[in-house]
């Protein structure tokens, strides 16, 4: 059955607008910190709602990397075990498109304006071409 | 003896044992006044508090946390106590030690220390006018201050001695405990291991030496704070993990976000420190991510186990990321 509006976002939105102008203003300087921080944190759960899911395609990438199909899990651990004994490294093809792609899956949500997310998102588009 | 309203009121409890306790440091003290935590410190507590009467001072107390947790550990509180002793003696700002909290004091582990006048938040640091002589001379001073860390005598301190490979396998090992397969970290642990530095003549390091940890008055850095991390090391480590990007707080010079390495690296050497080696301070830059990272992951594994349940706990453990994007734009394309 459909839900009723407000959506997850719209509500989410709101405590953390909350959190962040009402609550941190009313508490004593400790409990305002972690009211900040806690505004935070819903905004970090807003964007793993809104984003689009990248397992699959990181996970066929991960299998073509590997040469053998799983879960995303057992695939990241086979690829960990071929970088350590040195089978697999940058100079494989596929490796850094996956690692670029993954890592900015993650920052993107956990934390978009990070200094080093502007620099790899940058770097990936100078690989694809683009200016 | 611990009363019920003790367990129930924590910070009734402490409020109790402080007040007993600056009876000994001021006989004139009548209670404390204003106990308040201060945010920061991940693994210690720190709590703010006044005098009541006598002269009325401003006080610090950092106590270990009640719960025991996974992963590496300070050197304890008794340690972290000679250290900042012995660094006081060389001419290092830092607070001086008033009181070690003994069983009899009831209220934990750790010491009663003087409150440095200053700011270590860095955000205020790094955009508020009134620090902007400090953060012109930052880069040079911070060299400066860490030449002195450098010369203090280590001798008999009960803290560890890591060389560059012990340090690297530490996090190794630490990372497979706490942490879950990350290609990038295995690729940087690769590197790292590939491009180890020979092993120079080792000094008491700071452990933790960043913007956070320093305490900023507006003509410049007047207090190093947290010591818990202290070890005898390759002195080059300091310095990198002070360059380390996540504590430039988006800012892009890279001496915590300050100032150029150029500067640090100069104030060390005229502070009469070894002469210093761009290259390995550049490898420890890459080790401070790694390390930064393993740090996170045990952090999460805190949240897991239940032993911190912080709000602030569970968003540092999401930001592993930051440290792996750091390290995949070193492998692909080296320096930032």
């Amino acid at each position: 059955m459909m839900q009723d509006q407000p959506s997850p976002d719209a509500i989410l939105a709101a405590v953390a607008a909350w959190l962040r102008d009402t609550a941190a203003d009313a508490l004593p300087a400790h409990a305002r910190f972690e009211a900040k921080v806690a505004a935070g944190a819903v905004e970090l759960v807003r964007r793993q709602i809104g984003a689009e899911p990248s397992e699959g395609e990181e996970a066929r990438m991960l299998s073509a990397l590997v040469g053998a199909t799983g879960g995303l899990d057992a695939l990241t651990v086979r690829l960990c075990a071929q970088i350590e004994n040195g089978e697999t490294d940058l100079s494989t093809p596929g490796l850094s498109d996956l690692l670029i792609a993954t890592t900015l899956n993650k920052i993107d949500i956990d934390q978009p304006e990070f200094s080093a997310a502007t620099r790899l998102r940058a770097l990936a588009q100078r690989r694809r071409g683009l200016p | 003896m611990i009363a019920a309203r003790d367990i129930l009121h924590p910070q009734t409890a402490l409020q109790n044992g402080l007040a007993r306790l600056v009876s000994t440091l001021d006989p004139a003290a009548q209670g404390i006044k204003g106990l308040r935590r201060l945010s920061g410190g991940a693994s210690q507590e720190t709590w703010s508090f006044r005098v009541n009467g006598g002269q009325g001072r401003q006080l610090i107390l950092r106590r270990e946390p009640a719960a025991a947790r996974s992963g590496g550990s300070g050197i304890g509180m008794a340690a972290e106590a000679q250290v900042i002793k012995r660094v006081l003696a060389a001419g290092v700002p830092a607070p001086q030690i008033e009181h070690e909290l003994t069983p009899d004091d009831g209220i934990g582990a750790g010491f009663v220390m003087a409150r440095i006048e200053g700011e270590a938040l860095p955000h205020r640091i790094l955009r508020d006018e009134a620090y902007a002589p400090a953060r012109a001379k930052f880069a040079r001073q911070a060299g400066e201050i860490l030449a002195r860390i450098h010369q203090s005598d280590p001798t008999g301190l009960p803290i560890p001695v890591q060389s560059p490979r012990e340090v690297l396998d530490d996090l190794a090992g630490r990372h497979r405990a706490f942490g879950a397969a990350r290609p990038v970290f295995s690729l940087a642990l690769r590197w790292l291991a590939q491009h180890a530095p020979e092993p120079r003549a080792p000094k008491l390091m700071h452990g933790d030496f960043r913007m956070g940890n320093l305490m900023l008055g507006s003509d410049g850095i007047c207090g190093v704070l947290d010591w818990e991390l202290a070890h005898i090391g390759d002195p080059m480590a300091d310095m990198g993990w002070l360059c380390m990007e996540s504590w430039r707080f988006g800012n892009a010079d890279p001496v915590g976000g300050l100032g150029h390495r150029e500067d640090l690296f100069a104030g060390y050497e005229a502070a009469g420190g070894d002469p210093v080696d761009p290259a390995t301070v550049r490898w420890w830059e890459i080790l401070s991510a790694l390390r930064w990272g393993v740090i996170i992951e045990e952090m999460a594994a805190w949240v897991r186990e239940g032993t911190d349940t912080s709000v602030e706990r569970h968003v540092i453990a999401r930001r592993a990321s930051e440290t792996e994007a750091i390290l995949l734009l070193h492998l692909l394309e080296g320096a930032a």
